[in-house]
């Protein structure tokens, strides 16, 4: 599985900030793609939009409802259209059944199609330990690759890349004239990557949904590569989570509206695939083999709870992650896994549990900006909330550790704050430490633990001499009894 | 001539009002009343609960919402000046008693009486600021609509309409004005670097905006944006919302 690096959450992003490159880069996702977004919901008009929201999140509730029911009949379906379905528990059993299939057909040279699941499983590291070369041919994840990281956005994976750093990355790694012309960096990969696509005996494809009906695997792309993909090689593998099923094909076109304008604002996108078994006889080109590999890797413990059962019906379409104030400060990386953003601080303390990753759901003011933006009306506020309180209280198969200073923080506020007299005397107690510290009526940068995280760059008003429970009683309140309950 | 029936209406002040800007709750009551409200002031009330519930002590939070409940529990209208803790009060009680249907039961029926303090005055008072009320005067106003005011209690027009009714007030739109302000209670201080790097967005647009004068509905976000401009020394006064419809902010 991806190395999960989530504990370097603060350190990162605090390195993240100050990135000015990262911010300019960042700056396409949130004015660029959200802008966009913006606009194709104004063209279909917000009413239709939300019918389509909520046909999309009707769809989802039931497939994932009765995924048991959906995934045999899916299976099934491949099966009957000639291709081969795998189940793989983890992240090892997955990349060992692709190895296997590798090994079983002599492959040398894959080509693949973006799948985040992929990215996941850290799949790429085992095929080349096999001594077998891997070549992403998406544009976004060809750049990663060749500069050795992993994707910082659902949809564009090198998002955090100016046109500048691939530029001296082309130069650097395939010794091609230096240029930032985005059509000529556009031309130069096209030529790497066709006489690969010619030399691949395996095409690895994600999956952006799975038909259940038809058996089909549908992916969505806007540069062709993943028809590619699937169709030149020998043998096509497909892997996929196991929430993508849904139940026909007419299910299928809600989510075809609702993907690319919420991605990238397109109407539509450039090329859809739907690949259904491996060649037949009759057919023209197309795989031997095909394969599809259905992953859980966590995603039955999400499924198993309620409270987080609807991050599985996460489209990856990456508007979270575009609206969101956090992602737009620190970019996709600083979350230390494969997915980022608001989902990712769902799915990522979900699947890797949330010992490993208990920043993520902290790191975040809960604006809501994700759940309006959600095409299926995914509630990520409300799941982070619920992470937190795991964390804190420690119920449930996520358990973290809360922290002790913190809880007891949390035990001494609720008792204050269960007494007017406490609060008051608190107040008072307050204004009698601060004022002496304070200037102008206001306490300036401190060096007293946890106010100085607050007066690093902010002001802090000094408590004042009267509550506004006394001011009410002493001034406001006409005839006292008016406001005492009975 | 029949007397128009007097609507009565109960102030939640939230506890940031109550212990460190009591001149906004004060504020708060004056405008009630010149709108013609009649209102009290449940004596006991403390904190909503919002601050534990946000930072996932669910335990201790429900300590504090039971007794804001028992406080509440027979009153007419409930008036909170504060879009967060108004959401606290309309939506997130209802998650924390999920489990208790005594209990959520009387959520539910705080939820539907439960308004924000601009939310109230225009969607149930009716009120309109008039040449005789003395609002702030000659001030170029910017809006900033908090987060949970906006996407958890969806008041979406009430602000702008009242500050845009109200005689001497100018407002001027915020660029980006629903991007939030990074404030998130405890996430200011558990991830301040992040947090300090929306908040700078925000004073930009806001000093960029041509305002002199920079409000909200939330003294949390406030108290946040406005401990910046006053570290900064920006000239950019810093109100809630009620001051400038008082007048009587200085
Ligand atoms: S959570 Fe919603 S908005 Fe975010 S990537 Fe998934 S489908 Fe898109």
């Amino acid at each position: 599985m991806a190395e999960v690096v989530t504990r370097d959450f603060v350190s990162a992003t605090q390195a993240a900030v100050k990135d000015t490159q990262l911010r300019q880069a960042l700056r396409r996702a949130g004015t660029g793609f959200d802008g966009t977004r913006r606009e194709a919901i104004h063209e279909v008009t917000p009413e239709v939009w939300e019918e389509w929201r909520e046909q999309a999140r009707r769809i989802k509730e039931h497939t994932i409802g009765h995924l048991d029911y959906y995934l045999e009949m899916l299976e099934r379906n491949v099966t009957a259209a000639g291709g081969r379905v795998h189940f793989a528990a983890d992240a090892g059993q997955a990349n060992a059944i692709v190895a296997q299939i590798a090994r079983d057909n002599g492959v040398r040279t894959v080509t693949k199609s973006k799948s985040m699941v992929s990215e996941e499983l850290g799949l790429n590291h085992v095929l080349e330990a096999q001594g077998i070369d891997v070549f992403e041919t998406d544009l976004g994840e060809y750049i990663i690759q060749l500069a050795n990281e992993t994707p910082s956005h659902l949809v564009a994976p090198a998002l955090h890349k100016t046109r500048r750093q691939v530029a001296q990355l082309f130069a650097d790694q395939l010794g091609v004239p230096y240029s930032e012309d985005i059509e000529e960096m556009a031309r130069i990969a096209r030529v790497v990557l066709r006489q690969k696509f010619l030399d691949a005996d395996m095409g690895i494809s994600g999956a952006n949904f799975l038909v259940a009906e038809t058996g089909s695997l549908v992916i969505i792309t806007n540069e062709g590569n993943g028809r590619l993909c699937t169709s030149a090689p020998r043998v096509h593998v497909g892997l996929a989570g196991m929430e993508k099923v849904i139940p026909s094909l007419q299910d299928l076109a809600v989510f075809l509206r609702l993907l690319p304008r919420s991605a990238t604002g397109q109407r539509i996108t450039s090329y859809m695939s739907m690949v259904t078994g491996p060649r037949r006889p009759d057919d023209e080109d197309g795989p031997e083999e095909f394969h599809l590999v259905i992953v859980d890797n966590g995603r039955s413990r999400l499924l198993a709870d309620p409270a987080l059962r609807e991050s599985l019906y996460c489209i990856r379409c990456g508007a979270c992650l575009n609206v969101c104030p956090v992602y737009q400060r620190v970019g996709g990386h600083a979350y230390g896994w494969v997915y980022p953003g608001p989902i990712g601080s769902i799915v990522t303390p979900g699947l890797v549990g949330l010992g490993q990753a208990k920043d993520l759901p902290n790191a975040s003011t809960l604006c809501g900006a994700c759940r309006d933006a959600c095409p299926v009306q995914i509630n990520i506020p409300r799941m982070l909330l619920h992470l937190r309180h795991v964390a804190a209280e420690g119920q449930g198969s996520y358990q973290g550790t809360g922290s002790d200073t913190e809880s007891l923080f949390a035990r001494g506020f609720a008792a204050v704050m269960s007494s007017p007299r406490l609060l008051n005397l608190g107040r008072k107690m307050g204004r009698w430490l601060l004022a002496p510290l304070a200037n102008r009526g206001v306490l300036g940068q401190t060096r007293l633990p946890v106010v100085s995280r607050w007066t690093r760059a902010r002001d802090l008003p000094i408590p004042p001499p009267r509550s506004f429970a006394e001011i009410w009683r002493d001034e406001l309140s006409n005839s006292g009894s008016d406001s005492k309950r009975a | 001539m029949s007397q128009p029936r007097t609507i009565r209406a109960s102030l939640f002040t939230t506890c940031i009002v109550d212990q460190l800007y009591p001149e906004v709750g004060v504020s708060v009551v004056r405008v009630l009343r010149r709108a013609g409200v009649e209102v009290d002031y449940p004596e006991g009330q403390t904190c909503c609960g919002q601050p534990l519930y946000n930072s996932g002590f669910t335990g201790e939070a429900r300590k504090l919402a039971e007794r804001t409940l028992n406080l509440l529990d027979d009153r007419a209208f409930v008036v909170v000046p504060s879009g967060s803790c108004g959401a606290m009060m309309r939506v997130f009680y209802l998650d924390l008693f999920a489990d208790d249907p005594e209990l959520q039961a009387r959520a539910r029926d705080l939820s539907q009486r439960v308004y924000e303090f601009t939310e109230f005055l225009v969607d149930v008072v009716g009120y309109e600021p008039a040449t005789g009320d003395q609002p702030e005067r000659g001030c170029r106003v910017a809006y900033h609509p908090s987060c949970h005011l906006l996407r958890e209690m969806e008041v979406t027009g009430a602000p702008q309409r009242l500050l845009d009714a109200a005689p001497g007030i100018e407002r001027v739109d915020l660029p980006d004005a629903e991007q939030c302000c990074g404030f998130g209670g405890t996430f200011a201080i558990k991830y301040p670097h992040i947090s300090e790097e929306m908040l700078a967005d925000k004073v930009a647009a806001a000093t960029g905006s041509g305002a002199d004068t920079l409000t909200a509905c939330d003294m949390g976000c406030l108290m946040h944006i406005g401990g910046a401009v006053s570290r900064q020394k920006l000239p950019l006064r810093v109100r809630h919302i009620a001051q400038l419809l008082d007048g009587e902010s200085g």
